[in-house]
């Protein structure tokens, strides 16, 4: 098994996001900071086998967000999103 | 795709208690679990739930997994498969019993869904367990009476671990509208004329028509999804129109 | 804590070894951690350096690192997210001997990778035979999933401070979190006092 088995996508963040944002977070669109490419969080690429969550682009692999979940606290950076356009009802 | 924004969740997700109704073999290694959730405010085909077992000492191990029901109210089945090393699905498929309870939260996801509403037709790519997603939606298309077309592409093994294989015959016998086509990995039965080897492009395009209006969903292993998913594009789909969930690493 | 599943025990063994720190399982895979896609550096690009305040104070090529005096050595390495591994086979270039001849009065360093992880540490806990830069695991070169071509080894931490991919050292005055420390991990980070995140 290498890293490429363990890349997943922004699918698998809905549950831990899904603790911060009270809206679906996987069809939220994020602005690469990097490169400026716009895309769903569940189009992400996602590695979660690590001490926390990774999202990168997958167009030019920059970190978008990370998420660290401990008992009681949640880390959250989105230093690599330039923009989050959130789905609200009407 | 259009997103139904008053299904969207207002309020994060928290744990709900689900109670085990009973377990339904499906494949020799893979059981379906009827749960009742008290709580459960509903979802949308393709959604997943988060499961989450806790032993006496407090250790933890949380995990994924699709929910094979379309749309309904309290009673929700996931179908699991039982990895070889795995820690949470061989207590899921070999230690619970109607009556016991463990965590869960969810509905999550709305980037992988699929109700109707987006239109069709409907591609489907699925490998192995993958094919739970897969499985909700064309469950809701039935239970609602859509008509759009719709196609199944299912890589399994063997045919013994093609899940709902009886369920997708009746479906495929029963509408027109909808195809069903099996590969088989491993080992195939005598007088076996489907197709014998991992998807690839060439049996993609001999699947699929191809682009157009068509919206596709592929899910299951990480490497099946990015052959599958590349696949796809190379022949023509719009790569927003392919939507994709990966499970990580295969079980096998 | 979470409501308790009737006959749950998950796949943990019972530490026999007094080994183990608190809250930690043995295992007996070397499970694959990643925050991202696995550098792939030839030896002819690879370099390891040295710098402090911007200026570069020491290099080595790869063939440079492979003519230093390196020891095998026999480590358990413990994993913030609950693994530990007893008596792995490591083979490296002790950081004593990449110091030796460095002259600062920093007392922290930032250890930085192919990829751009970066982890910070005391400059105490990577001197005196706590630290190397390992190329080898196991009697093996090590594997680019588990850091190779080289990776920082300090077995004494949690291990997401043994770097993977290991390219330099940046000397530091003060103490800077680096890739997880930002984001709640404990800036130190002793598996036997359990120090797995801000505050513990």
């Amino acid at each position: 098994m290498d890293t490429a088995d363990l890349m997943l996508d922004g699918n698998a963040l809905g549950g831990a996001l899904g603790e911060v944002f009270v809206a679906e977070i996987t069809v939220a669109r994020s602005t690469c900071g990097s490169c400026g490419a716009v895309r769903e969080i569940g189009a992400l690429v996602v590695y979660t086998q690590a001490p926390g969550s990774v999202a990168r682009c997958p167009d030019c692999d920059a970190v978008l967000l990370r998420v660290v979940r401990a008992e009681g606290r949640i880390w959250l950076e989105l230093q690599g999103v330039s923009c989050l356009e959130l789905r609200a009802p009407a | 795709m259009k997103i139904d924004p008053a299904i969207i969740p207002l309020g994060a997700l928290r744990w709900l208690l689900a109670e085990v109704v009973e377990l339904v073999p499906e494949t020799p290694r893979v059981t379906s679990l009827v749960l009742d959730v008290p709580g459960w405010a509903g979802h949308r085909p393709g959604q997943h739930v988060d499961v989450r077992l806790t032993a006496e000492d407090g250790y933890q191990a949380q995990r994924s997994y699709s929910i094979a029901t379309p749309a309904d109210a309290e009673r929700l089945v996931l179908t699991v498969e039982e990895l070889d090393d795995g820690e949470v699905s061989p207590f899921l498929t070999e230690e619970l019993g109607a009556g016991d309870r463990f965590e869960l939260r969810g509905p999550i996801g709305g980037h992988f869904v699929w109700d109707g509403s987006a239109g069709g037709p409907l591609h489907l790519v699925g490998g192995g367990s993958g094919v739970v997603p897969l499985m909700a939606m064309l469950r809701h298309r039935a239970a609602a009476g859509l008509d759009v077309p719709a196609t199944l592409l299912y890589s399994s093994r063997t045919l013994e671990d093609v899940i709902y294989r009886e369920e997708l015959d009746a479906l495929a016998r029963a509408d027109p509208a909808f195809r069903v086509v099996h590969t088989l990995t491993r080992a195939q039965p005598e007088a076996w004329d489907g197709y014998a080897r991992r998807i690839d492009g060439e049996m993609l395009a001999e699947v699929f028509e191809g682009g157009g209006e068509a919206n596709a969903f592929v899910c299951g292993p990480t490497r099946f999804v990015e052959v599958a998913a590349d696949g796809l594009v190379a022949i023509g789909y719009e790569p927003g129109s392919v939507r994709t969930e990966r499970f990580g690493p295969s079980g096998a | 804590m979470g409501f308790i599943t009737r006959g749950f025990r998950g796949k943990r063994e019972t530490d026999e070894s007094g080994r183990i720190p608190p809250g930690q399982y043995e295992t007996h895979d070397f499970p694959v951690l990643s925050a991202g896609p696995t550098p792939h550096t030839s030896p002819e690009t690879w370099s390891f350096t040295i710098a402090e305040g911007g200026e570069e104070l020491a290099r080595w090529s790869w063939d440079e690192l492979r003519a230093l005096p390196s020891e095998t050595i026999t480590k358990d390495i413990h994993c913030v997210t609950k693994w530990s591994k007893l008596d792995t086979e490591w083979e490296g270039v002790s950081v004593d001997t990449l110091l030796d001849g460095v002259e600062s009065d920093a007392a922290y360093v930032m250890a930085w990778s192919d990829g751009g992880y970066t982890t910070n540490l005391p400059l105490e806990d990577v001197t005196g035979g706590k630290a190397w830069v390992a190329f080898g695991y196991d009697g093996e070169p090590l594997d680019p999933e588990h850091g190779g071509p080289a990776r920082l080894l300090v077995p004494h931490l949690y291990f997401w401070k043994s770097a993977k991919w290991v390219r330099g050292l940046r000397l530091m005055d003060e103490d800077e979190p680096g890739f997880w420390e930002s984001l709640g991990y404990h800036l130190y980070g002793d598996p036997w006092r359990e120090q797995r995140y801000w505050g513990d």
